[in-house]
């Protein structure tokens, strides 16, 4: 019967006093895990962006976000398609590559996917990792390169390409999607009550795409009765001419719409991540102060409780040392299982909930394991050392008299 | 010589004044002796119990273990001490109530030792001997009143202890059981050369000592080695 023995025993007899003691410290590490899964999937994503998104402007209509358009709601605004001709028209330099998007939240089977209507030729397949899983595509280049010829491109990133062809009854279906449904290349699914062929998966991109279909933007528009109305155009635009103003210019086309640069969204992107990463903080903040009380009032609680057994264990030749160790064993090990409980929960809720609300698809961060069980510990032996050191005052003839 | 007690005074501070629960006692025990401590409620003997175990500080005095004087101001010190010499038996028996009979005696061995199996072994010889060896897995809620003291003796033996120390331990059993314990403390007592000092309401228990004490207001009415003399 060595002391851990003696604490994991103490423990099982009062199971239900120690589920009460683990609750703070199991959310709060939950909070912060789920937190911590989100937003580190999602930095991972604007990196991912920032190297796979072929378009560097994107015109939205004027009372949609961004966000509008990456959760594709289903009463998200949208805009005529006709707008794609007014920028071809207004022979604004440094505009190439129009793509006019049309994306929808349905529902496949029990799966929430975006359906999102592209249309060939014009929708710049430029991600590389795309071109990487073997889309066939036109090479495409921006007007304002110094060469049209794609061989003076050093970099590959800046290589463009559209896809070829996409028959009104072809998808494309996106990486984690394909996965959830046991989709494969050559297998049919329908959507909005017509069948589609599964003509490609597309490579995992960890962004959103991960978590869309891709059809014609056309036979989208009739799936989904919104006539020529499209939710977006991106644009493969100049730097150097939006620089000089070509967002401006391109807001008198189209005084109506919302226009903005990659680089505003990523901005915002990153943000909303630090802005996650500091909401993080403060649930660490308020995990440690909650936490370490709700574990040092009940270390408390159960000290006064066992004053008898600590009586009892002094009484037969335990020092105060002994009383201690014991004591902040069982808070370790309350820290132990918290950090562990809070990691699971808030994995779980991370995994379950990302793609819901956040549209990301988030995978298990192993690394945050440790780190929980480190936090959890460190609070819970913090937040138990008075209740410990007052113990060791408990006299130890408490248990002599009568009961 | 196991124990000289000299001068020892345990002074109480209330809010009329001062109270003297043990009053300048000396007195010497003897290795091998059975003394019984009587006297009313509110005599000291508990008082005077504690203060030998090493559990109370006393306001003044001194105790000679040995020859060696103990540091009755040392925390620390008197732990070893318990852990090395002494042996508790309580009224309400002290038992942990969430380890079994086995565990129970398991934890007063593994202040000394460490090892697992031989603990388990002793603690398994220990109640066999207060023939307890078919109880060994029950928890004191699942043992009766007299079983549950004698799995008390057993921890108290767990160490091989010099002195043994019982505050009122057939304070709640009925007459029968209290002859079964006492006839244990009496047999370990003799067979063992243990000392044994034990507080006692009881003059039927107080009829097993062969030196006996009698206390009022903290200080010493009579000290007799010869039996049968506070009997009458």
């Amino acid at each position: 019967m060595r002391l851990t023995d003696l604490t994991l025993k103490e423990l099982w007899h009062r199971k239900s006093q120690l589920l009460s003691g683990l609750l703070a410290i199991t959310l709060g590490i939950g909070v912060i895990v789920g937190i911590r899964s989100i937003s580190i999937v999602s930095e991972k994503a604007v990196s991912v962006n920032l190297d796979n998104l072929g378009a560097n402007i994107l015109i939205l209509p004027q009372a949609a976000s961004v966000d509008n358009y990456y959760a594709a709601d289903i009463d998200a605004p949208t805009f005529p398609e006709e707008y794609v001709e007014k920028i071809v028209t207004s022979t604004l330099p440094g505009v190439d590559n129009l793509s006019p998007k049309l994306t929808r939240r349905i529902k496949l089977g029990n799966e929430s996917v975006v359906l999102t209507g592209i249309l060939p030729k014009s929708e710049i397949a430029s991600k590389p990792i795309w071109q990487q899983g073997g889309l066939k595509a036109e090479q495409l280049i921006a007007s304002c390169a110094p060469s049209k010829t794609p061989k003076k491109y050093l970099d590959a990133k800046l290589q463009r390409k559209g896809i070829d062809t996409l028959a009104n009854n072809d998808c494309y279906i996106g990486y984690s999607i394909a996965q959830r449904l046991n989709l494969s290349e050559g297998s049919t699914l329908t959507l909005q009550n017509k069948e589609f062929k599964v003509t490609k998966i597309l490579p995992e991109t960890g962004t959103v795409d991960d978590d869309r279909v891709f059809a014609n933007l056309h036979e989208v528009q009739s799936l989904l009765g919104t006539g020529e109305q499209i939710s977006a155009i991106e644009i493969m635009g100049c730097c150097n001419e939006i620089t000089d103003g070509l967002l401006g210019k391109m807001r008198n086309v189209l005084p109506d719409t919302r226009i903005t640069t990659i680089g505003q969204i990523v901005s915002t992107q990153i943000k909303t991540n630090q802005l996650m990463n500091k909401l993080s903080l403060v649930f660490l903040i308020i995990i440690v102060f909650v936490g370490g009380i709700s574990i040092g009032n009940y270390i408390w609680a159960n000290v006064n409780e066992r004053r008898k057994e600590i009586g009892i264990l002094r009484m037969i030749g335990y020092q105060k040392r002994h009383i201690y160790n014991i004591l902040i064993l069982k808070a370790m090990i309350m820290g132990l299982t918290g950090g562990i409980a809070g990691y699971i929960i808030g994995t779980v809720a991370a995994v379950w909930l990302g793609p819901q609300f956040a549209g990301i698809s988030v995978s298990p961060l192993y690394i945050l394991l440790p780190v929980s069980i480190a936090i959890a510990i460190i609070i819970s032996v913090t937040g138990s050392v008075i209740p410990a050191y007052m113990a060791g005052k408990i006299e130890s003839f408490s248990n002599m008299q009568e009961d | 010589m196991l124990i000289q007690i000299k001068d020892l005074t345990k002074t109480y501070q209330r809010h009329n004044g001062a109270i003297n629960a043990v009053d300048s006692l000396s007195f010497d025990i003897d290795k091998g002796s059975f003394i019984t401590i009587t006297g009313p409620s509110g005599s000291g003997k508990t008082t005077l119990l504690l203060i030998i175990g090493g559990l109370l500080r006393p306001t003044s005095g001194r105790m000679i273990y040995g020859g060696n004087e103990l540091n009755l101001d040392s925390d620390e010190e008197m732990a070893i001490f318990r852990s090395n010499h002494i042996g508790f038996v309580m009224q309400s028996f002290a038992l942990v109530p969430y380890l079994t009979a086995v565990e129970n005696i398991m934890i007063a061995l593994n202040v000394k030792n460490k090892n697992k199996a031989e603990n388990r072994n002793r603690a398994i010889e220990l109640l066999k001997w207060v023939g307890l060896d078919d109880r060994t897995t029950h928890y004191p809620r699942e043992l009766s009143a007299g079983q549950q003291q004698r799995v008390a003796i057993a921890r108290a033996l767990a160490n091989s202890p010099d002195l043994l120390l019982a505050d009122e331990p057939t304070g709640n059993l009925d007459p029968g059981l209290s002859r079964e314990i006492l006839s244990i403390l009496s047999k370990i007592n003799k067979e063992q050369k243990t000392t044994i000092v034990m507080v006692t309401h009881s003059p039927v228990a107080a009829e097993y000592g062969d030196v006996k004490i009698h206390l009022q207001e903290g200080k010493l009415l009579g000290h007799s080695i010869m039996k049968k003399v506070f009997v009458s």
